[in-house]
C-alpha cells in the first residue's frame, strides 16, 4: 500500500508538491534559524566570557558591588597566592589575572604637551609570557590593524579609531593618565606597538591593551589585580558545574563580613548573561514550539485546500464503496510520506546553509559597530545534532496534524447526497 | 476703603521686608567673600584622603592670584612629590615628573576626583567670589557647635557653575561659613563641606580646617588642613606659566 501511495504522490504532483514545498520551507527555516540563533547566542556568551566575565570570575566582595565602575582601589591583593590556591584546588580550569582601569589617553606634541586626548578604557592582560593564552583567547592577533603585538614592557596596543582620530602612528608615545590603586595620580607612557579594532564600539572605544606587569607598576598594584578569571580547559561553559564551583569556592574563601575577601561569580550572574544563556539553552524547545504551532496552521490550510481540490476524488471513492475510515487513513499515510520527503529536503537545506554560515560567517560589522553591547561583528551559525530532528519531527507531525484536521471533512460527506454533488 | 488701605500697607511692608532680607543676605555674602577671597594668597596645607583600605596625607603649597591664576606643587608623599598643577583662566594643566609630561585636564576629566579625594578638579578651579556666582536669601538661623549662624539659600545667577544651588551656614559674628551643602539642578545633594578652627589671619577670619564629603561616594570624606595661610603677598608672575611646571 505504501508503494501505491508513493506512486500516487509522485505521479500526481499537483497533489503533493505544494504541501511538500511548504513543509520543506518550514523545516528549512526552523533548522536554519535554530542554527543561526544558537550560533549568535553562543558567540555573544563566548565573547563576554573571553573579554569580561570568564566562565567564573573572582573579585573582592567590595569590587563586585561596584564592578561597573572598575574600582581598582578595591582590587584583590596577594593575587599570586590566591591564584596558586585556585590552580591547586581547581586544576581543570585555567586561571588568569586581569586589570581594568579607566582614565585619559593623552597624545603629546613635540614639547611633551597635550596634542590630543580622549577617554581610555585600559585592559591589562598577560601579553608577554610565552605560555599565556590571553592573546589567543581575546583574538588580539586577528584584530591588529597596524603594527604588531607588544614584545617588551612599556609597549601597548591602542584602538585604531583613537589612533586615526589623533594621528598616532606605530612607535609613537601615548600617556595613560588616571588614578593608581591608592588614589594617586597615575601617568604612564607607552610606546604604541600596534593598533587594533574588534569591530565592537564597546571594546574599541578608547581601548588600550597593556601587559599586566606594566599596569601593576603604573597603578601601584604590586601583586594585585582587578579580577581573576577562570576558564574550563577541556569543555565550554557549563552552568551547573560553574554553580557548584562558585558555591564550593565561596564557602571556603569568602567571608560576608570582610568586604575584601574574594567572591567567585559565574558567567550566568554577569549582567544580562542569564537571559542569553536561557535563550541559548531553550532555543530547541522554542523553535519546535513556534514551528509546530505555525506550521500546523499553514499545513491545515494546505490540507484543506488539497481536500477541496480532491473533493470529487473522495466523492467518487466514497461512491465506489470505499470506507470513510479507509480514505481518511490513506490521507494520513500520504501526509506522513509528504512530511518525510519535505522534512528531509528542509533539514538538508537548513543544515547545509547553517554549515556554510558556521565556516564563513556573515559580516555585520557595519550594523554592530555602534551597538553598546558586547556582540561579535561576524555572525556565525552553529551546526548541532539537534538540528537533525528539530525540524524533521515537527515537520512530519505538523503535516499529519494539518491533514488530520482537514480530513475531518471526509466524515462530513453524506453518502446520500454524493451523486447529486458529483452531478452524476 | 479702610480695608483697601490696610491691604496696600501690608503688601508694601511685605515687599519692603523681602527686599531688605535679600539685601541683608547679599551683604552677608559680601562680608563672607571679604574673609574667604583675597587679591592673592599662599597656602601650605595637608590633605588627608580616607580610602576604603587606607588613608593618605598629601602636603602641598599653593599660590593664587584672584580667581584666575593658581599654582600648586605637591611636596609629599614621595609618589606625589614634584607633581604640579597650574590653572590659568579656565584651563588646567598637570605636570608629572615621572613622565616629564604636561597634561591638560579638560572635559569630563574636570569632574573626576583629585588624587582619590572628595574634591574634583572643577572644585579646585572654581575660586570665584560667591557674590559673583550666586544670589542669596536668608532662610533662617541655626546653631552649629555653639555658634549662631545665618542659613543662606544660594541660587546660581550664572550658567558656568559647578553647583546649581547651595545652602550655607554663616557664623553671625565672624562671617565665615561653617557648613556648605552643594546641590545639583535636580535638587540632589552632591557635596557637603564642614569648616572649623576659624582663626584671625591678617585681619580676616578664616577656617583652617575643612572636611569635604562627596555625598555620592561612600567614605569618611577628605580633610583639608591649612597649616599656613598668607594673604596679599608678592608672588612672582613666572610662577603662573607652563615653564614653571617643569622647574
Amino acid at each position: 500500500m505504501i508503494r501505491f501511495l508513493i506512486k500516487g504522490i509522485l505521479r500526481d504532483r499537483s497533489r503533493s508538491l505544494l504541501p511538500a514545498i511548504v513543509v520543506a520551507l518550514g523545516v528549512f527555516l526552523t533548522v536554519f534559524m535554530s542554527g543561526f540563533f544558537k550560533g549568535v547566542m553562543t558567540d555573544i556568551i563566548d565573547m563576554n566570557a573571553r573579554f569580561s566575565s570568564g566562565h567564573v570570575k573572582v573579585v573582592t566582595r567590595a569590587y563586585a558591588e561596584n564592578a561597573d565602575q572598575a574600582p581598582i582601589d578595591l582590587a584583590i591583593l596577594g593575587v599570586s597566592e590566591l591564584k596558586k590556591q585556585l590552580q591547586s584546588a581547581y586544576p581543570d580550569m585555567e586561571w588568569v589575572e586581569r586589570i581594568r582601569t579607566g582614565g585619559v589617553l593623552d597624545v603629546p606634541d613635540e614639547n611633551g604637551e597635550t596634542r590630543g586626548q580622549g577617554p581610555a578604557v585600559g585592559t591589562a592582560i598577560d601579553l608577554l609570557s610565552p605560555e599565556s593564552g590571553e592573546v589567543k583567547r581575546m583574538g588580539i592577533q586577528n584584530s591588529i590593524v597596524k603594527g604588531k603585538l607588544p614584545e617588551k614592557p612599556g609597549e601597548a596596543l591602542i584602538s585604531d579609531d583613537f589612533a586615526e582620530k589623533f594621528s598616532v602612528a606605530v612607535g609613537d608615545e601615548v600617556t595613560l593618565f588616571g588614578s593608581t590603586m591608592n588614589g594617586s595620580m597615575m601617568f604612564y607612557t607607552f610606546v604604541v606597538s600596534g593598533t587594533l579594532r574588534f569591530g565592537n564600539s564597546l571594546i574599541d572605544r578608547g581601548a588600550i591593551f597593556m601587559d599586566l606587569q606594566d599596569a601593576q607598576m603604573a597603578l601601584d598594584m604590586e601583586d594585585a589585580a582587578s579580577e581573576i578569571l577562570g576558564y574550563y580547559k577541556h569543555h565550554p561553559y557549563d552552568d551547573i558545574a560553574a554553580q557548584l564551583l562558585t558555591e564550593s569556592f565561596n564557602a571556603r574563601y569568602s567571608v560576608e563580613s570582610d568586604e575584601f575577601s574574594p567572591l567567585m561569580t559565574r558567567l550566568a550572574e554577569d549582567a544580562g548573561m542569564a537571559d542569553y544563556l536561557a535563550i541559548a539553552e531553550n532555543m530547541v524547545g522554542l523553535m519546535i514550539f513556534i514551528f509546530v504551532i505555525a506550521m500546523s496552521i499553514v499545513l491545515w490550510n494546505t490540507g484543506l485546500l488539497g481536500a477541496l481540490r480532491r473533493y470529487s476524488e473522495f466523492g467518487v471513492r466514497l461512491a465506489l464503496g470505499e470506507e470513510k475510515k479507509h480514505i481518511y487513513r490513506t490521507t494520513i499515510y500520504e501526509a506522513i510520506l509528504i512530511g518525510i520527503i519535505g522534512s528531509f529536503v528542509g533539514t538538508l537545506l537548513g543544515v547545509a546553509l547553517s554549515y556554510r554560515l558556521q565556516t564563513h560567517g556573515w559580516d555585520f560589522s557595519e550594523l554592530t559597530g555602534n551597538i553598546g553591547m558586547m556582540m561579535p561583528s561576524v555572525f556565525r551559525a552553529q551546526v548541532t545534532p539537534s538540528m537533525f530532528f528539530i525540524g524533521f519531527i515537527p515537520g512530519v507531525i505538523a503535516t499529519v496534524l494539518g491533514n488530520a484536521l482537514a480530513g475531518f471533512a471526509i466524515y462530513k460527506r453524506k453518502t446520500a447526497r454524493l451523486f447529486h454533488e458529483l452531478e452524476v | 476703603m479702610k480695608r483697601m488701605k490696610k491691604i496696600f500697607i501690608t503688601a508694601l511692608m511685605t515687599t519692603a521686608m523681602v527686599g531688605l532680607a535679600a539685601q541683608d543676605a547679599d551683604q552677608i555674602l559680601e562680608t563672607v567673600d571679604k574673609n574667604m577671597s583675597s587679591t592673592n594668597r599662599i597656602f601650605e596645607s595637608d590633605m588627608v584622603i580616607h580610602g576604603r583600605r587606607n588613608s593618605r596625607t598629601i602636603t602641598s603649597v599653593s599660590y593664587s592670584v584672584g580667581d584666575k591664576q593658581s599654582f600648586t606643587e605637591y611636596l609629599s608623599p614621595a609618589r606625589e612629590q614634584g607633581t604640579k598643577m597650574l590653572k590659568l583662566e579656565d584651563k588646567l594643566w598637570i605636570y608629572s615628573p615621572s613622565t616629564d609630561r604636561i597634561i591638560q585636564i579638560s572635559g569630563h576629566m574636570l569632574r573626576q576626583s583629585v588624587m582619590g579625594s572628595d574634591l574634583s578638579y572643577e572644585d579646585m578651579m572654581d575660586d570665584r567670589k560667591m557674590t559673583e556666582v550666586y544670589s542669596a536669601t536668608v532662610a533662617g538661623h541655626e546653631e552649629i557647635d555653639g555658634r549662631d549662624t545665618y542659613v543662606l539659600d544660594l541660587a546660581a545667577k550664572v550658567d558656568d557653575v559647578a553647583y546649581y544651588s547651595q545652602k550655607i551656614w554663616v557664623d553671625t559674628e565672624r562671617y565665615v561659613p561653617l557648613r556648605q551643602e552643594m546641590f545639583a539642578k535636580s535638587g540632589q545633594l552632591l557635596k557637603r563641606t564642614t569648616l572649623s578652627d576659624v582663626q584671625k589671619i591678617q585681619g580676616r577670619w578664616f577656617p583652617m580646617n575643612m572636611v569635604y564629603k562627596d555625598m555620592l561616594k561612600d567614605g569618611k570624606g577628605t580633610e583639608f588642613r591649612v597649616n599656613s595661610a598668607k594673604f596679599d603677598q608678592d608672588i612672582p608672575d613666572y610662577i603662573f606659566t607652563k615653564a614653571a611646571l617643569k622647574q
